[in-house]
């Protein structure tokens, strides 16, 4: 391996100094056997415990991950047909109008976003709840699925579907059997996307929840105002764990199918 | 000594293919008086043309001239904005891609790269609904036709561009479709391979008896493989014949200076008795004698194609050809099997004639600056009046 010089070595140490040592300084005052979370006192694991007797916050965790599952899936679908339509539908009526509305979302402050919703479900007299939090984490999930599968379907060779409809596919069997299995890579990260992003939002699930739904962090932000508990902590290290877990498994597969490729071509060229 | 017994010879017009001459045939394919227009561009300019079953087709022409819209209406993805195509007899206006008899080999091949070469050649099938043993017992065959048999498990990114252009006509062939389309099928390949592709085009097609339309911009290809060649420019189709006919009787200047080498030279028409035309084409010089042509009015100013190997150099005044001209050998294109040598008149005017190389090159007759004759018969060349 080579050698760093000391000013590579001395950025990379602040760079992970910086994106990790909070996050080490949590996970490792997770295991603090004292109350007050700033003194260490000894190792324990009595926070874990505590934490999964806590019905409120194992209530908010259930609330978290439901709304994460079917806002991203629900955004993937939509998010996918709308970037069809835009890539695909060629120059119809209102085209630029929808694009505008559907990249909206990504320019525009949480806050605003989260209001305007409010505000619409007031109108419509929808109750705040579990449904409000999905419908609102859908429409900025979907504007970044667009952008992802966007930008794979531009560099898709359109012949590919015209050869599916010249050997018999219908325009719906031509994109669930050519279309959709060569852009599926696309359509899963932009459901990673959504479903990390709406694990994480705070200021749109506070407009949107109602008293029955509260979210992970939306507990967590107001736990946290009354004082930092060791629980907290602990809760915090699982969600550190979880997202790794996620991400490397992700880069893993993705390697692995890129190191296949690979071998793959090395084998076809004698 | 004895006789050699007389072999019956067959009446040649009986086993020529040739239905466009036969008053009698229906066309498979009609295009009458289309148009293809893309906003206010026209594409395709108020075109009639027949095909027939069997034929080998090409479509010929520059790039732009409309040769895949051509292709594209016939598979379905574009519709004529005028006019009618018939597909044995039945209207296509309207008829989507996927429920017509006809399947297309794509110019980029646009193989399904999430599929192996197998499910590739089984996609059509499978869209028919057809049982298991008849699918599994087409896909052998077509890769049996086209040499694959080793390479079914393979994706297309595994394989050779050689390889995949075969998967990609596998797959068109596979359904048996009454017409199939071929958009520059070769155009990735190299010479080599190309010229062997084609021979194995024809083979296929032979043995399959499909109608091919194969759409080109190299007109050897179009030479080799074609039944009938349309040459096309600007939307509109200028000629249709086959090739023989293509090279040796074009219909108008545009159609020879496309195909092959030719000298075109301008002058006026005269007919001095009714077996003999003439061109005066320069002040001082002998006119051309040509076969009368009929159609032409005397006097009119025509262009006058002939082919360089229609010419013959030598260096002393011939007495058996009823043209010939004086002058200097300008420059020399060799070519391997032939030379072509640029000579220029007393008049100042270029021409071009080529001659077969059948000694080696130090043994070469004529140089640079060489004064030479060149001579050729009334018949060699076409008068045309456009
Ligand atoms: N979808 C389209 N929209 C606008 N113009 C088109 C379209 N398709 C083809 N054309 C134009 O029509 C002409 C003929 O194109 P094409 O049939 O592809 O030519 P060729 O295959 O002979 O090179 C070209 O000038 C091209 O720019
Ligand atoms: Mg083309």
């Amino acid at each position: 391996m080579r050698k760093l010089s000391w000013f590579n070595l001395t950025s990379l140490t602040f760079g992970f100094a910086f994106l990790y040592l909070p996050m080490i300084v949590l996970v490792v005052y997770s295991f603090n056997s004292n109350k007050l979370v700033t003194v260490w006192a000894g190792f324990s694991t009595k926070w874990y415990g505590e934490l999964f007797r806590n019905e409120a916050m194992m209530d908010a965790a259930w609330v978290t991950i439901r709304v994460a599952l079917a806002s991203s899936t629900l955004a993937t679908v939509l998010g996918t047909l709308a970037a069809y339509v835009l890539v695909r539908g060629g120059r119809f009526h209102g085209r630029t109008l929808f694009s505008g509305m559907l990249y909206a979302p990504l320019v525009m402050p949480d806050v605003i976003l989260g209001l305007s919703l409010l505000l619409l479900f007031i109108a419509i007299g929808l109750d705040r709840g579990l449904l409000t939090i999905i419908l609102a984490h859908t429409t900025f999930s979907m504007a970044y699925v667009a952008v992802v599968v966007t930008s794979r379907l531009v560099a898709f060779d359109r012949s590919l579907e015209e050869a599916a409809l010249d050997l018999g596919c219908t325009r719906f069997e031509a994109f669930r059997l050519v279309t959709l299995p060569i852009i599926a890579p696309a359509v899963i990260s932009g459901w990673l996307l959504g479903f990390t992003l709406s694990l994480d939002d705070l200021v749109i699930a506070s407009f949107t929840s109602g008293p029955s739904s509260t979210t992970l962090p939306i507990k967590i932000f107001s736990a946290v105002r009354l004082g930092v508990s060791p629980e907290i902590n602990a809760l915090s290290a699982i969600l550190i764990g979880i997202v790794s877990v996620g991400v490397i498994t992700a880069s893993l597969i993705s390697k692995r199918a890129i190191a296949k490729r690979i071998a793959d071509e090395n084998r076809a060229t004698p | 000594m004895a006789v050699a017994p007389h072999k019956p010879r067959p009446n040649p017009n009986q086993n020529v293919f040739a239905p466009w001459d036969d008053p009698d045939a229906v066309p498979l394919i009609r295009f009458k008086n289309v148009s293809k227009r893309f906003g206010d561009f026209t594409a395709i300019d108020d075109l009639t043309l027949d095909i027939y079953e069997r034929e080998f087709f090409a479509l010929l022409g520059p790039s732009g001239c409309g040769k895949t819209t051509m292709m594209r209406m016939l598979a379905g993805f574009e519709r004529a904005t005028e006019g009618t195509i018939t597909l044995g007899g039945q209207d296509m206006g309207g008829i989507p891609p996927n429920e017509r008899p006809v399947n297309m080999m794509f110019q980029s091949y646009a193989l399904f790269p999430h599929l192996s070469v197998w499910d590739n050649i089984a996609f059509g099938l499978k869209r028919d609904k057809l049982p298991k043993d008849k699918i599994e017992a087409r896909v052998s065959e077509m890769l049996r036709l086209t040499r694959l048999e080793q390479f079914a498990k393979r994706k297309p990114h595994q394989i050779s561009g050689g390889q995949r252009q075969r998967v990609a006509l596998a797959r068109a062939l596979a359904k048996a479709p009454k017409l199939l389309l071929l958009d520059e099928p070769l155009g990735a390949l190299d010479r080599k391979l190309r010229e062997e592709t084609q021979f194995e085009l024809m083979d296929i097609q032979e043995k399959t008896g499909t109608t091919f339309v194969i759409v080109t911009h190299d007109q050897e290809e179009a030479m080799t493989v074609a039944s009938r060649i349309a040459v096309m420019d600007h939307g509109k189709i200028i000629q249709v014949d086959t090739p023989a006919r293509v090279y040796e009787q074009p219909s108008s200047v545009y159609v020879a200076d496309f195909i092959g080498d030719v000298n075109l030279i301008e002058g006026v028409y005269t007919r001095p008795t009714p077996e003999r035309g003439e061109i005066a084409y320069a002040e001082g010089e002998p006119p051309i004698a040509v076969d009368p042509v009929d159609g032409i009015t005397i006097g009119t100013r025509v262009t006058y194609a002939i082919r360089p190997e229609k010419i013959r150099v030598s260096r002393e005044e011939p007495d058996d050809r009823a043209n010939r001209a004086f002058g200097k050998i300008i420059d020399i294109g060799y070519l391997g099997n032939t030379s072509t040598y640029h000579v220029e008149l007393s008049t100042g005017q270029m021409v071009k004639a080529a001659m077969t190389n059948a000694s080696r090159i130090a043994r070469r007759e004529f140089t640079w600056d060489d004064e030479v004759w060149l001579s050729w018969r009334e018949t060699a060349g076409v008068v045309l009046a456009k």
